[in-house]
């Protein structure tokens, strides 16, 4: 019950919804960037939605599956392939044992998401599997995944073996994708030019000055070269405070937008710090994280105020969401037979 | 000196966080009511609550809106402020009571290859590098808050006279244990890290060890005494 890796791709992690409960210790949450992403990869092949996936990051890994297994890819569309034929996304895919699958260079790359039926079995290091990079701690051995690493693979759920079983993946091909699929994030209108992401004003946010409030909410920021899981630093014309004053440090978190000295917001995402010193000019809405996951450089980011009691019924929505997904895979299940 | 009676604030950071500031400035009063609060906090959990984080002046909870009641009428904002705002007066009477946190000692072999910077602390201070070394393990220090790395402790009470600027270059690699100084801040490296503190010397204890039930070796509320060792003893202690 095997993968193996033959080539790891450009940033291929093992992540899961997160590492909470240590934060007052100072250890990051870490997890995917797009949790809802992974989520729904993991619902797609029947495991419980904590399972641990492949976050894969512009280039993905090539891939050979030891033994039969049942995979979902979400998030971006990195252009898979099994022998050179394309990989469907957002559905249950069964492959036979022996199967290679590879990623393309796809057009406009982001974060992918693959979750395999039984979770990648990792061990559990204080509570999750997620990958932090900077403490070599979680996921496979603390790191990225490199060529010839062997991932093991957990117990199939029941339903993941239905699925599997559905699919009847005996043909000549040697894989079969369901021909159903499920989003659990609806399409929403999106400027053609850049990533929209809902916010709420931040804890400092009267520090700013009036233009520098207007400005945040109205122009487009590029991603900059400095992006990783960690945060992305945007760049801007420079948003300024009334007041020089230096802050204390406090909490922050995933969503955070800060702002240095130099006027130059950055957003924090999974892999920040638990606290900083820098003025919380804004915080990215709950329900809106996951798009942070296509924040590369180059990406253009524009940002849109929301209320609290917004933000709160859309995450619930989102949420409600993915059970639904949940019920529904198992309607599906007595509707194939 | 911290007006315990002064009105709480609180407001979101963002849909799933709320923070508490029960203070103005670094000052044990304030310290104490996070701590006293962060207590009944564990007794007295709120539906929902995944985590707090306490720092200098903060309280900060995070929630997860699903294990909120949503017949209550209450937005979830709501329902938390006003659960953590019943819990104010009895955290204000428990912090007049508050008994100190566990006090730990830190070995640390100051000097040598440890501690490369801790000549230019003592020219900064005008003092020997064996009074550097005195005023620094005469102290006794609290932790305010654990941040920026996992493990590190924000330390409280250091000497004014060991105070001493930044280094103008940071160092690309600081190693783990290393103690520093930087302005009135005095702390320990927890994991390798670049990192600009003047070098002082360096404990052979894990801040930070993933495979421990308890990761982190301090948590806030803990008091903090720094203790001199031979580099003999440092070995010993590290193997």
């Amino acid at each position: 019950m095997n993968i193996s890796v033959l080539k790891p791709g450009l940033l291929t992690t093992v992540q899961d919804q997160g590492r909470f409960g240590y934060q007052q210790a100072g250890l990051v949450v870490s997890g995917a960037l797009d949790a809802v992403a992974l989520c729904t990869a993991n619902l797609l092949v029947g495991n419980p939605e904590t399972a641990a996936g492949l976050e894969c990051t512009l280039r993905g890994p090539t891939l050979r599956f030891e033994t039969d297994a049942l995979l979902a890819l979400t998030g971006a569309d990195l252009a898979a392939s099994i022998n050179g034929q394309p990989v469907p996304t957002s559905r249950p895919v069964a492959v036979r044992a022996g199967t290679v699958l590879a990623f393309g260079a796809p057009p406009r790359g982001g974060r992918a998401y693959l979750a395999v039926a039984g979770g990648v079995a990792v061990p559990v290091v204080l509570g999750s599997r997620a990958t932090y990079l900077r403490a070599a701690l979680g996921g496979f051995q603390g790191r990225a995944l490199r060529a010839g690493d062997e991932l093991p693979v957990g117990e199939w759920s029941a339903t993941g073996v239905r699925l599997f079983a559905a699919l009847r993946p005996a043909n000549l091909r040697g894989w079969a994708a369901a021909s159903w699929w499920a989003h659990v994030t609806p399409p929403r209108a999106q400027p053609a030019d850049a990533l929209l992401v809902r916010a709420l004003p931040g804890p400092e946010y009267e520090q700013f000055t009036p233009e520098s409030q207007q400005n945040f909410w109205a122009q487009t920021f590029g991603v900059t070269t400095e992006a990783d899981r960690m945060g992305c630093r945007l760049s801007s014309p420079a948003l300024t405070r009334h007041t020089a004053a230096e802050l204390l440090s406090s909490a922050v978190t995933f969503g955070t937008v800060q702002v240095p000295a130099g006027g130059q917001p950055i957003v924090l995402l999974a892999d920040c710090q638990t606290t900083g010193g820098y003025p919380r000019l804004a915080q990215v809405i709950s329900a809106d994280l996951g798009r942070l996951a296509q924040a590369l450089p180059g990406t253009r980011l524009r940002f849109q105020v929301i209320t609290l009691a917004e933000a709160q019924a859309l995450y619930l929505a989102q949420q409600q969401r993915l059970r639904a997904l949940r019920s529904t895979i198992q309607l599906r299940l007595i509707y194939d037979k | 000196m911290a007006d315990l009676a002064a009105p709480l604030r609180m407001y979101p950071l963002g849909d799933a966080a709320l923070v508490l500031e029960l203070g103005q400035a670094i000052d044990p009063a304030t310290h104490r009511l996070i701590q006293a609060f962060a207590r009944l906090l564990d007794q007295h959990p709120l539906p929902g609550l995944r985590e707090y984080v306490p720092a200098f002046t903060t309280l900060t909870v995070y929630y997860d809106c699903r294990a909120l009641p949503q017949a209550s009428g209450l937005p979830p904002y709501e329902q938390v402020a006003s659960y953590l705002s019943a819990l104010l007066p009895a955290a204000r009477a428990a912090a007049m009571e508050y008994a100190p946190g566990a006090l730990v000692e830190i070995p640390v072999c100051y000097g040598g290859e440890f501690g490369p910077d801790l000549e230019v602390v003592a020219q900064h201070a005008q003092v020997t590098a064996k009074e550097v070394i005195a005023l620094h393990a005469h102290a006794e220090y609290l932790v305010y808050m654990v941040g920026f790395a996992p493990g590190f402790p924000y330390l409280g009470g250091l000497d004014a006279q060991l105070a001493t600027p930044r280094r103008a270059q940071p160092r690309p690699l600081v190693p783990a244990g290393a103690v520093g100084i930087a302005g009135m801040q005095t702390g320990i490296y927890s994991l390798p890290t670049p990192g600009g503190w003047q070098l002082i010397g360096r404990t052979p204890l894990r801040l930070f060890d993933a495979g421990r039930a308890q990761p982190s070796l301090l948590k806030a509320g803990q008091r903090l005494r720094f203790v001199p060792i031979s580099q003999a003893d440092f070995q010993r202690l590290a193997s």
